[in-house]
């Protein structure tokens, strides 16, 4: 009501009821359903992870989370998005430079392609490395003449984590470096600046904030991906067992709260993750709004 | 357009990304989903009807499809009221709440499958209260659709956020000095406006909902014929070795979730030319 006011000051209100806004009980019913529908569906569910985790005191709590099996299942994720992360970090900036610094046919194309592990089941994204790697698969017996082994094995579980995260990074970077323009980069270059000089000088400063955004997205998923890798896993305890997997084990096995207590570490880690992109968010609204305000300025 | 190319030619690493790129993509997606067609394309089609057509497959996919759809209708009412308060109404503790719509993307399937059962199940915080309705929502399909619409959630609220923030309020104070009421207005003049919004949204958690395993498997109670969603009846079929019947289920599943995306696509494009023909 305040709003409306202070904003037409000369507009007399005449109405009874505010005109752009519903009557007081409608807003009231309104917020509260909202308020109880997220209650419902999100805020109890993560408030009963901590509870359950800690249900039996914070001894048993520590007991779950320092022995061998759960140790080795952080142990094996660390080395995972160690691996996938890296691997897909460089795969987005090198596809977004692409997709935005040239113009070439079929560009809707491929970004539509990187974007499909997003639409692919994580079932089926793991079931696919089954049929290429797995004993009856394409590649299985030869693979097994060598003693290579990619599936029910650690290198199966980096492979279906890079395929699951691999659009996060290049989704970030590709709207904001076409936003941003070539027209820095294109300038650098004509005045005799190398191409990775160009990058690292103008490119990277500029998109740092969306990179460390797409970073943040592309590693939460790689934690907590849970489809894809438990179909080519072969669930082997202390060997190919990830948290999401040994959450499942545990909880499969009745034990319920070291099945929490694993499952607390994901959520204070994917918590985390929220807030951190929360804080990047503003950062990089701060960012294009300086550009905004110095293309103003320079009346580009 | 040698004029143009000269132009693109000041920035290097065309090749060199373009390659990687490619190259990188086809290894890690493509050839491994062209994989599935391949093999599918190998078996004989009345191996691939036997499969398709068999009870237990037919049940699954109309499970899946089904309760997908009820969660995706579930999120765009209840996704409407929650963006609709984010936007317009202030309250203390809003920019909290804001952010934790993003909780489903960020929590771990399997961590929302284990705290939904826990929650659900006839002794659970919130079970019990059905419980005593005479209603079982835990190891049912209405439990696959309460984790579906947790999955589902922050797709319609992010979508429908932007576009109600935007909305030019002219078209709203035209219709309320020309004597609409609140709700005709709202018929009239917001709904019709958000629209494209509200359907992109529906679509985007219809598709995540329908591919969504790990927040459900704790959930369903996983009884064939009655509770098995299409994901594990793909993950069953596998730890049967039974891998046609894994590539031929998967195949068409990939196959629905194309069409969904091509649907998905046509709808923001809709959606954009929407709000630039409403700019205008």
């Amino acid at each position: 009501m305040k709003d409306y006011r202070s904003k037409n000051e000369d507009v007399p209100v005449r109405l009874k009821t505010h005109p752009l806004t519903e009557p007081w009980p409608i807003r009231l019913l309104l917020t509260a359903v909202a308020f109880i529908f997220l209650g419902l569906f999100l805020i109890m569910p993560l408030v009963i992870v901590f509870y359950n985790a800690l249900a039996e005191g914070f001894i048993a709590f520590k007991n779950v989370i320092t022995n061998s099996e759960a140790l080795s299942s952080i142990r094996l994720t660390l080395i995972v998005i160690g691996l996938a992360v890296p691997m897909n970090i460089v795969f987005g900036i090198l596809a977004a430079w692409a997709v935005t610094k040239f113009s070439f046919r079929g560009k809707q194309i491929l970004i539509s392609f990187i974007d499909l592990p997003l639409t692919v089941s994580p079932v089926i994204s793991g079931t696919v490395f089954i049929l290429i790697f797995g004993l009856h698969g394409v590649l299985g017996e030869w693979l097994n003449s060598i003693h290579v082994k990619i599936v029910f094995a650690v290198p199966g579980i980096v492979l279906a984590t890079i395929f699951v995260t691999l659009p996060y990074v290049a989704r970030e970077l590709i709207p904001l470096m076409q936003a941003q323009g070539s027209s820095d980069e294109e300038a650098a270059v004509t005045l005799g600046a190398s191409g990775w000089k160009t990058f690292f000088k103008i490119t990277l400063p500029n998109i740092k904030w969306g990179l460390f955004y797409g970073v943040i997205l592309c590693t939460a998923r790689a934690i907590g991906e849970f489809g894809a890798v438990s179909v080519v896993s072969g669930h082997i305890r202390g060997k190919t067992v990830t948290m999401p997997l040994e959450v499942e084990i545990l909880y499969n096995e009745y034990n319920f709260s070291a099945a929490f207590s694993i499952a607390s570490l994901l959520a204070l880690l994917s918590l985390a993750a929220m807030g951190l992109k929360k804080l990047t968010q503003n950062k990089t609204e701060k960012v294009a709004l300086e550009h905004e305000k110095f293309l103003n300025i320079t009346g580009v | 357009m040698t004029k143009k190319k000269k132009k693109q030619s000041v920035i290097p690493g065309f090749s060199m990304s373009m390659g990687l790129t490619l190259s990188y993509l086809t290894l890690i997606v493509l050839a491994p989903l062209s994989m599935l067609f391949i093999r599918a394309a190998g078996l004989n089609v009345s191996e691939i009807k036997h499969i398709l057509l068999s009870e237990r497959t037919l049940s699954a996919f109309a499970l899946s499809f089904g309760a997908s759809l009820i969660a995706a209708l579930i999120n765009c009412i209840f996704g409407f009221i929650v963006a609709w308060v984010l936007v317009r109404y202030t309250f203390p503790g809003k920019v909290f709440f804001d952010a934790f719509v993003d909780l489903p993307f960020a929590l771990p399937t399997a961590v929302a499958g284990i705290s939904l059962t826990s929650l659900y199940m006839t002794s659970g915080w919130i079970g019990r209260y059905f419980h005593i309705l005479g209603i079982k929502v835990a190891y049912t399909r209405i439990g696959i659709i309460v984790a579906l619409t947790f999955i589902g959630l922050p797709f319609v609220v992010r979508t429908l956020q932007p576009v109600l923030s935007d909305m030019d309020k002219q078209a709203e104070e035209a219709a309320v000095s020309l004597g609409a009421s609140r709700w005709k207005t709202f018929i009239h003049v917001i709904l019709p406006e958000i629209s494209p919004a509200l359907l992109t949204g529906f679509a985007l958690a219809l598709a995540r909902a329908i591919g969504e395993y790990g927040s459900v498997v704790f959930i369903s109670g996983n009884m064939p014929n009655r509770t098995e969603i299409v994901p594990l009846l793909i993950m069953t079929r596998l730890e049967e070795y039974d891998y046609s019947g894994a590539t031929v289920i998967a195949a068409f599943m990939l196959i629905v979730s194309f069409l969904l995306l091509l649907m998905i696509n046509l709808l923001q494009g809709w959606g954009q030319r929407f709000q630039e023909a409403e700019k205008l």
